[in-house]
C-alpha cells in the first residue's frame, strides 16, 4: 500500500494520537510537514502515474496551507480527509453559514456587513448582544461580545485598523443565552463518535481558552442538526459545535480539523477519535488501492 | 527523554517516541518549544500563532 500523507506542521496530543493509530494498524504513512511542502504544477508530484500516497490527512493548523495543500494534492489524483472543498467552506465562517442556510439547519441570527462602518447600522438591526466574530481563525480569538452601539463601534474600529482586509468583513450573530456550555459532536463520515459539552469560566467556551470538556449524551435533538451540519458542508472528519439555545440546538460553526484532546478525555476508552478518523481515512483511499 | 529549553536552559521533558515538529511545553518559563530534529533531538522556540490559525 502507499502510504497516507499526514499534513501537519504542528505535531499535537491529536497528530500523535493519529500517527499511533496508523502505526497500530500497519498503515505506512509520512509525515508531511506543510511549511516544507511545494508542487511542480504539470504532473510533476506523480510517481509512475500514480499519485504518491493513497490517501492525504490534513491536520494542517494554518488554514491557507491546509487548503492550498488540500488543492494540490487532489489536483494529483490523493483522495484528501477532509477535501479541499470542505477545507475553504468551513474555514470562512459566511460561507459554512450560506451551506448551513442553504440546508436548513438551525443557526443563530446571524449578519454580514462589507466594511467596518456598516458594521454598528448592521448590529443594531440584528439586536443587542452580539458576537463580531472574524471570518476565519479558532479558539475564540478575536471574538467579542458587544451590548451596545458604544461597544460595537469601539470593536469596529479596532477590526477597521486590522491590515487584513478579511478582517474589515463584519460577522455578527445573536448571543444566543446557553447554559453556560456548548456542545461538541464529532463526526466522521455519517457516523456520530460522540458528543462532549464545553464549559469555560466567561461567555466563550472553547477548549483552547480552559473551556473543561465532559461527555454529553447523544440525542437525536443533537445528532439530527450536527449530521445535518457535516452533510451540508460536505462531509468528511468534522467537529460541530453546538449551542443549546431556549428552542433547541443552534449549529455555531463547522471544524474541519477537529481538535479532539478534550472530547478523548472526556470519553476515556469509550471512543477512539483518532482509529476512527483512520478508519475515515482508509475508506477514502480504498478504492483508489483497490486499483 | 529529557532536553533543555533553548529559552531558559531549564529541563523538558518528552515523552517518547518523539515526534518531527512535535510541540512541548518548557515548565520553567511557560515557552512554547517545537521539536526541529531527531537525530539529535533539538528544540527551538516554536512560531507564534498566525492569523489563520485554527481547528
Amino acid at each position: 500500500m502507499r502510504p497516507v500523507a499526514v499534513l501537519a506542521s504542528r505535531v499535537r496530543y491529536e497528530e500523535k494520537r493519529l500517527f499511533a493509530a496508523l502505526e497500530r494498524r500497519g498503515v505506512p504513512y509520512a509525515h508531511v510537514d506543510t511549511r516544507r511542502f511545494s508542487a511542480e504544477l504539470g504532473g510533476g508530484a506523480r510517481d509512475g502515474g500514480r499519485p504518491r500516497y493513497a490517501a492525504a490527512l490534513n491536520r494542517e493548523i494554518s488554514h491557507n496551507r491546509g487548503l492550498y495543500a488540500s488543492l494540490l494534492l487532489e489536483a494529483r489524483g490523493v483522495p484528501t480527509v477532509n477535501r479541499a472543498e470542505v477545507v475553504a467552506v468551513c474555514g470562512d465562517k459566511l460561507r459554512t453559514s450560506l451551506e448551513l442556510e442553504r440546508a436548513g439547519v438551525p443557526v443563530p441570527r446571524t449578519a454580514v456587513a462589507l466594511t467596518p462602518e456598516e458594521g454598528a447600522d448592521a448590529a443594531e438591526r440584528l439586536g443587542f448582544p452580539v458576537v463580531v466574530k472574524p471570518l476565519t481563525g479558532s479558539w475564540g480569538r478575536l471574538v467579542a461580545a458587544v451590548h451596545d452601539r458604544a461597544g460595537a463601534e469601539t470593536v469596529l474600529e479596532h477590526r477597521a485598523a486590522l491590515p487584513s482586509p478579511q478582517q474589515h468583513i463584519v460577522y455578527l450573530q445573536e448571543l444566543v443565552d446557553k447554559p453556560g456550555r456548548d456542545v461538541r459532536v464529532i463526526v466522521a463520515g455519517d457516523e456520530v463518535l460522540g458528543a462532549t459539552y464545553r464549559y469555560g469560566d466567561g461567555w466563550r467556551t472553547n477548549a483552547a481558552l480552559g473551556g473543561r470538556s465532559e461527555r454529553c449524551p447523544l440525542t437525536p435533538e443533537l445528532t439530527g442538526p450536527a449530521l445535518a451540519a457535516a452533510r451540508a458542508v460536505g462531509g468528511g472528519v468534522l467537529g460541530v459545535d453546538l449551542v443549546e439555545g431556549p428552542d433547541g440546538p443552534l449549529v455555531l460553526e463547522v471544524n474541519h480539523t477537529v481538535e479532539f484532546r478534550g472530547f478523548q478525555d472526556a470519553h476515556g476508552d469509550a471512543v477512539d477519535v483518532a482509529d476512527a478518523i483512520v478508519s475515515h481515512v482508509l475508506d477514502a483511499a480504498g478504492s483508489g488501492e483497490a486499483g | 527523554m529529557t532536553l533543555t529549553c533553548p529559552e531558559c536552559e531549564g529541563p523538558v521533558e518528552l515523552a517518547e517516541p518523539v515526534r518531527l515538529s512535535e510541540i512541548a511545553q518548557c515548565a520553567d518559563c511557560s515557552s512554547e518549544l517545537e521539536v526541529v530534529g531527531l537525530d539529535p533531538v533539538a528544540l527551538a522556540l516554536a512560531p507564534e500563532i498566525e492569523e489563520d490559525w485554527g481547528e
